[in-house]
């Protein structure tokens, strides 16, 4: 992003983010929040192998490739 | 033909007046006149969706017994994967994907015989409510094509209202399929939150996100709902029960003794006078069908745009990592040297649109640490607030109801320097997703003062959608009556320019 | 300016915190139907799920689940009625989602401990090691680096990722921190994960192998001055790959940490490597400006809550717990604590129970195992659990020896022949005509040719002077190729020259 499309983004943040603070007005400590619109659990699936993607498949979306991998940038940091 | 509805479509081909090849190619053509003007599409695939009519026109001249859908065109929304089918979310970071695999929502259409005519055009990754956050160009309202079709699924509803296809399929995050049947004047439904798979959905909200059925009557949307929706083991949200009688439902519209709550916070100021004056007359038309009209108080909406704008982009901000240039999708500045970092920075930088990254950066904002609880988890218990007064709103009626948006369809270019009022056509439809809740929302006519189509909303308690269609159909049959034929019919021809 | 392991001990108490990495052996992937089997061709055992594509969504699988669960009851954990999945968000190629979904605030099982015995000069010493977390995520994809000199990441030109790897299970068990081990830390930390590797191999949950990575050890090292009460900087290694490692990496990390203290430098926190060459640690990425993972609800999982009836099967199902059955079976089989000691680290006990419960007599079963089956396991450079000989052959050869058929000198041939993969003992024995000569007469007929070319020596025996026999039993030894009872020989050649 250039500097004046930061300035712009950074000064629209600033509107939005006064605007969803609101949250904050009803957000008291006893609400439970919730993550999951519908309250249902233990959902697993058997521990059964069903047939994986070819490697054609699995790399035919790849920006590159070689010998069955997908090629990817030098990585920087740890190993 | 292609001004008919999909049921009726369905029964001349049941009665052989047509085949589905001749109706394919139908649409098609209707696409090559007019699409040039709406831009409903971005993909059209003429090959699959003709070899998929061929093998029902088999099906049926074998005798074979096929699905009440089979044979009918149908529009995709791009955000849905399907198999070998340029698949892009409305983004240029995927532009050329070719998935390796079908949603089990295509798989489901595929089985039922539903002809996939092509993709739609959509805000880019379902954030917007115009399709002006497209990369790849607005859709046009077929009503005014300089207007907004809605969004983000503007190009499925603007090819319902330009007879491009009978049926469609939405999605809806935040209102992504009712508000723009409201403005195109089309029917759209957002089912219950787990009601239909999202295994092959692009993400943008997990918890929010939801496919539903668009289409041009209460039935249609009925017959598709039922082909898209049940439980689906590759979706750990699914829900394990069966699917709501909605087809029974639409057909039988039934309201006498139904209590209908009006929904005193999702009306009055901010709302377009012609779009309340279509409300109240739907109201009055429902009371005289046999429903009680009752008012109902849910207070905590007032917040629920709030946090809608956070919980949406938080998760959206982690569901669009993985566009990291690394195994699909774009790559950009992959020279000697430079770092994987760099690359997926400057192919994101390259590959989202404005809205995206606004959304994104917000989304970071909202999890970092010292952040998070005044902003996310905050978000979080306004959700629980919003379930509380839909519980609450629920014991007094049968169903709620409101106008679907604040104003009619907008001039294209009007709010995309203004990203809170574009955020505002939300404000009614966004409750239905925060409580995870099922939401239809289908015409109620055209607003005085400037002719264009207003939408009537109703929600359901979770897992009670059959109740949408109950009341939609009782509100459509009204409507049909009192105009005497489809609110359809009073749309401008499209020129053809092309 | 290097300082010995006791000149650290004099100034500082080191402060221990380790987490181990453990790959479950699921068939399948964490979320999702992929194999898990190790070495296929590079990304051919992906699917949308586990290679984080547009719209594919994550199942958990219930093995994985129970698995996790068995863990935490085994280290007496509790199991939260309540947990969840959450999203560990970062960038890393290997990483196809860029986050991890993992257990945050709400792991699978919290709150247990494991308790070690470490052997030293001053006699056995026991500790608790006490542990806050066992949780559940999944693994990476796996990185080669191309290019350069070294195939490190460190100047590489680019990279090749493999996802079959990506969506592995892994169970991660953090302990607390373990104060007070002073200068038994690196024997603590050691003994703690060979301890975890015994539990776990009882479980049947993973194969718990350090040099394939399907057991990986971080190991948080600080120190502090010797009665001061709060903790210092630490540091964390990776990449320890064996047991010798985790006490080599602790050891070298309490130098490396005192050196800097000493010199009134600060230790930094950060990742170190350890490089198995030096035994020394090397920088990673520093953790100065700690990365924001920002954890949140994982929306694409339900809650996990175990229920009681659950819960209870599963520890109905546990074995029997490693001390206490090393305890056992120490009694049952009168073994000495050395010997018990050699035992476990050859990793024998298992299979030497089993020989037993086939009906070996445990000192015999033992003695085969440790003995002749591990120096020719040792020769060829393998455990003695991957030779082609099991605790049925054992089982077998030991009951061929007690009835006589075997002498031990035979009985080594017949284990070689097993182990060369000639086949079962009786096949060996018969290919190789390996059987005891016990056909009296023709040993009779030995030992008169025997008399018959050594008149002289004969005479001698007869004449009382029973040590010249020796060179007699020898030679019916040799004509019988070895397969005569020795014992026997002589006793029916005495008998036969009167000195009975």
């Amino acid at each position: 992003m250039t500097d004046s499309e930061l300035d712009h983004l950074s000064t629209e943040m600033d509107v939005i983010l006064s605007a969803v603070a609101r949250v904050q007005e009803v957000a008291t400590p006893e609400i439970n929040p919730t993550s999951h619109p519908v309250p249902i659990s233990n959902v697993t699936r058997p521990d059964v192998v069903v047939p994986s993607l070819s490697q054609e498949q699995a790399l035919s979306g790849a920006p590159a490739k070689e010998d069955g991998r997908f090629r990817v940038p030098q990585i920087l940091g740890e190993e | 033909m292609i001004t008919r509805s999909a049921h009726e479509m369905s029964q001349a081909l049941a009665a052989g007046e047509i085949t589905s090849v001749a109706l394919t190619q139908l649409h098609f053509d209707r696409i090559a006149q007019v699409d040039g003007d709406v831009h409903a599409f971005l993909y059209l695939d003429h090959e699959g969706a003709l070899a998929a009519a061929k093998a029902v026109d088999s099906a049926r001249a074998r005798g074979d017994k096929v699905g009440p859908l089979a044979g009918v065109p149908l529009a995709l929304k791009d955000v849905m994967v399907q198999k070998g089918v340029p698949t892009t979310a409305g983004s240029k970071i995927l532009e050329g994907w070719r998935p390796p695999y079908d949603s089990t929502l295509v798989a489901k259409l595929k089985e039922a015989g539903v002809v996939i005519l092509g993709k739609t055009n959509m805000d880019e990754f379902a954030m917007g409510s115009s399709t002006e956050n497209s990369a790849y160009g607005p859709t046009h309202n077929p009503w005014d094509l300089t207007r907004i079709p809605g969004g983000s699924g503007g190009g499925s509803s603007a090819s319902l209202a330009a007879f491009e296809a009978p049926l469609a399929i939405g999605t809806d995050t935040g209102g992504s399929i009712r508000q723009p049947a409201a403005v195109t004047g089309t029917v759209g439904v957002k089912p219950t939150y787990g009601g239909v798979s999202r295994y092959g959905l692009i993400a943008f909200s997990s918890s929010l996100d939801q496919a539903g059925p668009c289409a041009r009557t209460v039935l249609d949307a009925a017959l598709l709902h039922e082909i898209i929706a049940g439980h689906d083991a590759k979706d750990a949200t699914s829900i394990d029960a069966p699917v709501p009688q909605v087809v029974q439902a639409a057909k039988s519209g039934d309201i006498k003794g139904m209590k209908i709550g009006v929904v005193k916070e999702l009306n009055g100021d901010g709302y377009q006078a012609g779009v309340r004056s279509r409300f109240e007359e739907s109201l009055e038309l429902l009371a005289k069908a046999g429903a009680e009209i009752v008012e109902v108080s849910c207070p905590n909406f007032e917040y629920a745009l709030a946090a809608y704008y956070l919980i949406a982009p938080s998760e959206c901000s982690s569901n669009l990592a993985r566009f990291d240039a690394m195994r699909y999708g774009l790559r950009v500045g992959d020279e000697d040297g430079v770092s994987a970092e760099l690359v997926m920075n400057l192919t994101r930088e390259v590959g989202f649109g404005r809205e995206v990254k606004r959304r994104i950066i917000l989304g970071t904002y909202a999890l970092s640490s010292g952040y998070y609880d005044a902003y996310y988890g905050s978000a979080q218990k306004v959700r629980t607030l919003i379930i509380q007064d839909f519980n609450r709103a629920f014991e007094k009626a049968d169903v709620l109801v409101s106008p679907t948006a604040p104003t009619t369809a907008f001039k294209i270019g009007d709010k995309v320097d203004d990203p809170l009022a574009m955020y505002l056509n939300d404000i009614a439809t966004i409750p239905v997703n925060m409580a995870g809740i099922g939401g239809m929302s289908l015409p109620s006519g055209l607003a005085p003062e400037d002719g264009l189509p207003v939408g009537f909303q109703i929600m359901a308690p979770a897992m009670q959608d059959q109740r949408l269609y109950s009341v939609g159909a009782a509100l459509e049959a009204a409507l049909l009556t009192k105009w005497g034929a489809p609110l359809l019919s009073q749309i401008p021809a499209l020129g053809g320019t092309k | 300016m290097s300082l010995t392991y006791d000149e650290v001990l004099a100034r500082y108490e080191p402060v221990l915190g380790l987490e181990v990495h453990v790959e479950l052996n699921t068939k399948s992937k964490m979320f999702c139907g992929c194999t898990t089997v190790f070495g296929g061709e590079p990304n051919t055992q992906t699917c949308p799920v586990c290679l984080g594509m547009p719209g594919a969504l994550p199942v958990v699988n219930e093995k994985a689940i129970e698995s996790s669960i068995l863990i935490g009851l085994a280290l007496h954990c509790t199991v939260t009625p309540y947990s969840r999945f959450s999203r560990k968000n970062y960038f890393y190629p290997d990483m196809p989602k860029n986050y991890q979904i993992s257990q945050y605030d709400q792991p699978i099982c919290v709150n247990g401990y494991v308790d070690i015995e470490i052997d030293t000069n001053d006699g056995l010493k026991q500790f608790r090691v006490e542990i806050e977390r066992v949780h559940m995520e999944e693994d990476t994809g796996k990185s080669l680096h191309m290019g350069g000199a070294t195939g490190r990441i460190h100047g590489a030109d680019y990279s090749l990722l493999d996802f079959n790897r990506a969506g592995i299970p892994l169970v991660e068990i953090v302990t607390k921190i373990v104060p007070s081990t002073g200068k038994y830390a690196p024997e603590v930390a050691k003994a703690y994960v060979a301890e975890l590797q015994t539990i776990l191999r009882s479980l049947g949950v993973s194969d718990v192998r350090m040099e394939q990575g399907s057991l990986r050890c971080d190991a948080n090292v600080s120190l502090r001055l010797i009665g001061e009460t709060t903790l210092g900087t630490r540091s964390e290694t990776k990449n320890v790959n064996s047991l010798r490692s985790v006490k080599r990496a602790v050891r070298g990390e309490m130098i490396r940490h005192a050196e800097l203290l000493n010199a009134g430098k600060k230790v930094v926190q950060e990742t170190r490597h350890f490089q198995e060459e030096s035994g020394l640690t090397r920088s990673g990425r520093s953790k100065e400006q700690a990365e924001d993972y920002r954890y949140f609800p994982e929306p694409d999982l339900v809650p996990v809550e175990p229920d009681a009836a659950w819960v209870e099967k599963l520890r109905a199902s546990l074995p029997e717990e490693p001390t206490k059955r090393r305890k056992r079976l120490q009694a049952e089989w009168s073994v000495p604590d050395k010997e018990m000691a050699a035992m476990i680290n050859a990793d024998a006990l298992d299979i030497v129970e089993t020989t037993v419960k086939l009906g070996a007599d445990p000192a015999r079963a033992r003695g085969w195992w440790l003995g002749e089956i591990s120096r020719i396991a040792n020769e060829k450079d393998v455990s003695i659990s991957e030779l082609s000989i099991n605790p049925n052959d054992v089982a077998e050869i030991v009951a061929l020896v007690e009835t006589g058929e075997l002498t031990d000198k035979l009985a080594r041939q017949v284990v070689e022949g097993v182990i060369n993969g000639e086949g079962k003992p009786a096949m060996v024995m018969e290919s190789r005509g390996l059987k005891v000569v016990s056909d009296e007469s023709a040993l009779m007929a030995a030992i008169e040719r025997a008399i018959a070319a050594q008149p002289e020596t004969a005479e001698k025996v007869r004449n009382g002077h029973i040590p010249a026999a020796g060179a007699l039993i020898g030679a019916v030894m040799k004509e019988t190729k070895g397969q005569a009872d020795a014992a026997r020989v002589r006793e029916l050649l005495l008998g036969h020259l009167g000195q009975k």
